[in-house]
């Protein structure tokens, strides 16, 4: 009789494990093509795996084997016209000619590379390998929503689920050694006072053997009657819920909205804060994300007018800022939010701002955030502000502050990256 | 033959039916046709399941290795993209037998599957010399969960790079694994657990004796002495280098022996493809054509199964663009039934060619050749004039040395004999596998290892073996050289130098 056994209940994706693995061993090749796909991808579209391919070459595991030459032998079949003795001119290749051969493809896939597909998951992983949040310090016991479960000793008290099988026998033992322990040894002694009796007995001796074995049946029947485990003998495993740090942050995004920035400008913004957020909802659970954009005043808007209502004005950056610092004062009190700010312009301001600017950064701003990173985006020298802020970079706060130029789109993974490369600042 | 209803007519199964038709399947195979077997296990998977399963070639439990990885990978893309569909069963040389069923299969497919695996690869895994004397299907599975763990340990023990490498390069030089001709003494998995502990320790000891650095001061100098080491040429590599590398840790001798392990167990599979993929595929035909004779199957049900069965068994023809060899299915298939024929209705030439079984007992003579060939000798022995001019056979001879490529024999009086030599011969591993052999250790000087590679018909090594020869000096510790060798003169030299 055949056992038939339905498996299709089991655990899905028992090779997760070798598939690891082998991304593992051509991590070098996954990330190569990763930072490829992200300088070509639109930001809508950075959240899904991606194809990966690697040249044959590099996959192929190396067996002792015979090349081509020397003399072979063989058979194949469908003879239509060949009769014995007749000579076949060799193919030019020795590979027999496929189609498709040669052109070895330098994008997409070749027929020489070995393609598969990472997920979501694996791109993101590659994405963000090696990058660290600088100052991820603050893990406050927020809104104490988030428990664990942790195990506390055991408990005279709980559902028979958790009942602590090795703890409730060993108490029951231990119960029963000592409830009976008298009994036992009284018992032991009548006994010996029994076997003592030798024959021939005489009558006392006789009236006391029957004395001595009721006396020993009483107190068996006493002894038995001690029960193998009892109520108060049970132990449970107890288990206590502790609060457990929620992790949280809050996101700034700034952005200089006025005439000077086109479309493309924007664009790459967009593509840097997408990064960040997504960077951050790897090391966070809860973000919170707040927009201001700003010309020569600053408001607080939604992620859909941010980047696409038309402004236009002079640039004021820091009604940014100060947009900035009351919102976190306001909403975001930075000893229990670990607070993220990012801006982005064209490098313009007012004549004037500046000062104020790099005012704000550094005695209120920077105090309470765990980093703040600026990017100019566009193909100019680097313009005013740049260079203030340089200064500030060499300042007290140069570990949570980072200025980087970026040019165009392509720029913007590789800029990413160094700023938040691990170990660095 | 009274007519009797059909078991099911849908082509929906469900595990009651699958029940039902095993029974019939078990009956007839077992009754009628004598296949002998181990106890099935019948597992039902889902089609990731069978990827899985595909990528750790088959195996039920398997250490961790990128390469399955690779392996699994590959599959699911060209299955996802439609490139191929996946094999409708896998079976395992195990006692139970172990065999995988796809849920996405009809009732039909189903028993073709049964059919198939539980008891013709079954009673083939059972019956046959190759497997009876190099694998223990009671054991392998034991074995298999104590390699995993094993290995498992190693990783946390020593590091996954350090385990990883050495697993590639024991894969490297898997095929040299293998005794060809010494017969082994199967053990259990308990055994070896133990053994495993003593063999660490013995063949460390043993080891410092070989490897002694200090000078032998009693012997005299001017005694010039050869020593020869190995004393013979060593066709087992793996096992070479487990029982002789000088700096190996024990683990990692632990770990060459478990890749040589499965290389063994995997090597009657290897040499048995057709004749395995052709009793298997004769007896699925025969036992469902038995139970349509008897009325268990419909119309519908053996059309289905006859298509699926054409496809199984069709052989393109060498120019013909799906072409790629000679389908292991088709030729197996198309000798067991042809002996089957010589057996029942010998022709005049069948009596000329095959006097001893023209005639005979068929299902007997079937059992028989199944029991005592491999692809090789099954060939040689019963690859009819009937066979070959059915798949119109034809043997080429391609020597480097002439500028065409010469047509040595076909399908006629004169070509038969040639052509059923070549081509057993194509199926002979030891021709096809060079010929590479451990052939001396400098155990006095800098410790070099050379192999040495028999060269059969002028052919020379392929491009890999430079790489190998990396892996091997991996595994040895010290300098490998490599000298192809034909004709008694040396004509190439590989070094990791």
């Amino acid at each position: 009789m055949p056992y038939i056994i339905d498996r299709r209940l089991n655990s899905k994706n028992k090779n997760t494990v070798n598939r690891q693995r082998f991304l593992r061993r051509y991590r070098k090749q996954i990330k190569k093509a990763v930072s490829e796909a992200i300088g070509k991808r639109s930001i809508t579209d950075m959240d899904r795996g991606e194809n990966v391919s690697i040249p044959r070459d590099d996959v192929t595991e190396p067996v002792f084997g015979h090349g081509a030459g020397g003399a072979k032998k063989f058979v194949l079949t469908g003879n239509k016209e060949f009769v014995t003795g007749d000579r076949i001119q060799r193919p030019p290749s020795q590979q027999g000619g496929g189609a498709g051969e040669g052109e070895a493809s330098d994008s997409g896939e070749g027929d020489d590379d070995f393609a598969f597909q990472i997920s979501q998951e694996e791109f993101l992983e590659f994405m963000f390998e090696d990058l660290a949040l600088p100052n991820m310090v603050k893990r406050q016991l927020a809104d104490s929503s988030e428990f664990k479960t942790v195990r506390a000793g055991f408990s005279e008290a709980g559902s028979p689920s958790q009942l602590n099988v090795v703890r409730s026998l060993r108490s029951a033992y231990a119960r029963k050694i000592a409830l009976g322990g008298k009994s036992r040894r009284k018992r032991r002694e009548l006994r010996m006072e029994l076997e003592a009796l030798v024959e021939p007995l005489s009558d006392t001796e006789v009236l006391r053997k029957k004395e001595l074995l009721e006396e020993i049946e009483v107190l068996s029947r006493k002894l038995a009657a001690i029960p193998y485990i009892d109520e108060f003998d049970l132990k449970y495993n107890l288990t206590v819920k502790l609060p457990q740090p929620a992790p949280k942050a809050v996101m700034f995004c700034l952005m200089d909205v006025s005439g000077s920035m086109t479309e493309e400008i924007k664009d790459t913004a967009k593509r840097f804060y997408f990064l960040l957020y997504l960077f951050l909802k790897r090391n966070y659970e809860k973000i919170e994300l707040v927009f201001i954009r700003h010309h020569n005043t600053a408001s607080e808007v939604n992620e859909h007018d941010f980047f696409y209502s038309r402004e236009t004005g002079g640039t004021v950056v820091s009604s940014a800022l100060t947009l900035m610092d009351e919102i976190i004062q306001e909403r975001y009190s930075p000893s229990q939010w670990n607070i993220y700010g990012a801006q982005a312009s064209d490098g313009d301001n007012w004549q004037g701002d500046t000062e104020k600017c790099v005012d704000i950064l550094t005695n209120k701003i920077l105090p309470c955030v765990q980093h703040f990173s600026y990017i100019e985006i566009g193909k100019r020298p680097p313009q005013e502000l740049w260079y203030s802020y340089k200064d500030i970079q060499t300042g007290v706060f140069n570990d949570r502050f980072d200025l980087k130029a970026v040019q165009d789109n392509a720029h913007i993974y590789p800029v990413f990256r160094q700023l938040f490369e691990r170990g660095v600042a | 033959m009274s007519k009797r209803e059909p078991i099911s007519t849908g082509p929906d199964w469900t595990f009651e039916l699958l029940e039902k038709y095993d029974k019939e399947i078990a009956r007839i195979a077992k009754e009628k046709f004598k296949l002998d077997t181990y106890p099935n296990q019948i597992e039902v998977i889902r089609s990731d399941q069978m990827m899985d399963a595909y990528a750790s070639v088959g195996m039920p439990v398997s250490y961790h290795h990128w390469t399955y990885g690779k392996k699994y990978v590959s599959t699911e893309q060209n299955y996802s993209r439609g490139r191929m569909g996946l094999a409708y069963e896998i079976v395992i040389n195990s006692d139970p037998c172990i065999a995988y069923l796809m849920e996405e299969n009809t009732m039909t497919m189903q028993a073709l599957v049964i059919a198939h695996a539980c008891y013709g690869h079954n009673s083939f895994f059972k019956g046959n010399y190759l497997f009876r004397t190099w694998t223990d299907a009671e054991a392998i599975i034991d074995y298999l969960v104590f390699a995993k763990k094993y290995i498992a340990d190693c990783e946390e023990r020593y590091g996954l790079d350090a385990v990883e490498s050495t697993l590639d390069s024991c894969h490297a030089l898997m095929n040299y694994g293998v005794d060809r001709y010494k017969r082994p003494v199967p053990i259990s998995a308990e055994e070896e657990k133990i053994r495993q502990k003593e063999r660490e320790h013995y063949v460390q000891t043993h080891l410092n004796d070989l490897w002694r650095t200090l000078p032998e001061t009693a012997k005299p100098v001017d005694e010039p002495e050869r020593i020869t080491f190995p004393e013979d040429p060593q066709e087992n590599i793996l096992y070479f280098l487990e029982k002789n590398s000088p700096n190996m840790a024990p683990w990692q001798r632990e770990v060459v022996r478990i890749v040589r392990k499965m290389a063994q167990y995997f090597y009657p599979q290897r040499q048995t493809q057709v004749m395995n993929e052709g009793w298997a595929t004769f007896w699925h035909y025969t036992i469902l054509n038995e139970m349509y004779d008897e009325g268990l199957v419909t119309d519908a049900f053996m059309m289905e199964f006859l298509t699926s069965h054409t496809n199984v068994v069709m052989q393109p023809e060498f120019d013909s663009p799906y072409y790629s060899g000679i389908n292991p299915y088709a030729l197996g298939f198309a000798m067991m039934t042809d002996i089957r024929r010589i057996c029942e209705d010998p022709t005049e030439e069948d009596l000329r060619w095959f006097p001893n079984i023209a005639g005979s007992d068929w299902l007997e003579t079937l059992h028989y050749a199944m029991k005592n060939y491999r692809d090789e000798s099954f060939i040689e022995q019963y690859l009819s004039p009937t066979v070959i001019r059915k798949f119109r056979f034809f043997a080429l001879e391609d020597d480097e040395q002439n500028a065409t490529i010469d047509v040595m024999a076909i399908h006629d009086d004169d070509g038969y004999k040639r052509v059923r030599q070549v081509l057993a011969q194509q199926y002979n591993l030891s021709s096809n596998e060079p010929d590479i052999q451990v052939y001396n250790v400098n155990i006095r000087g800098d410790r070099s290892l050379t192999l040495r590679h028999y060269q059969h018909n002028k052919r020379p090594l392929n491009d890999d073996t430079a790489e190998v020869l990396k892996h091997m000096r991996r595994l040895w510790g010290y300098d490998v050289r490599l000298e192809s060798v034909g004709d008694n003169e040396q004509t190439e030299m590989f070094d990791t130098v």
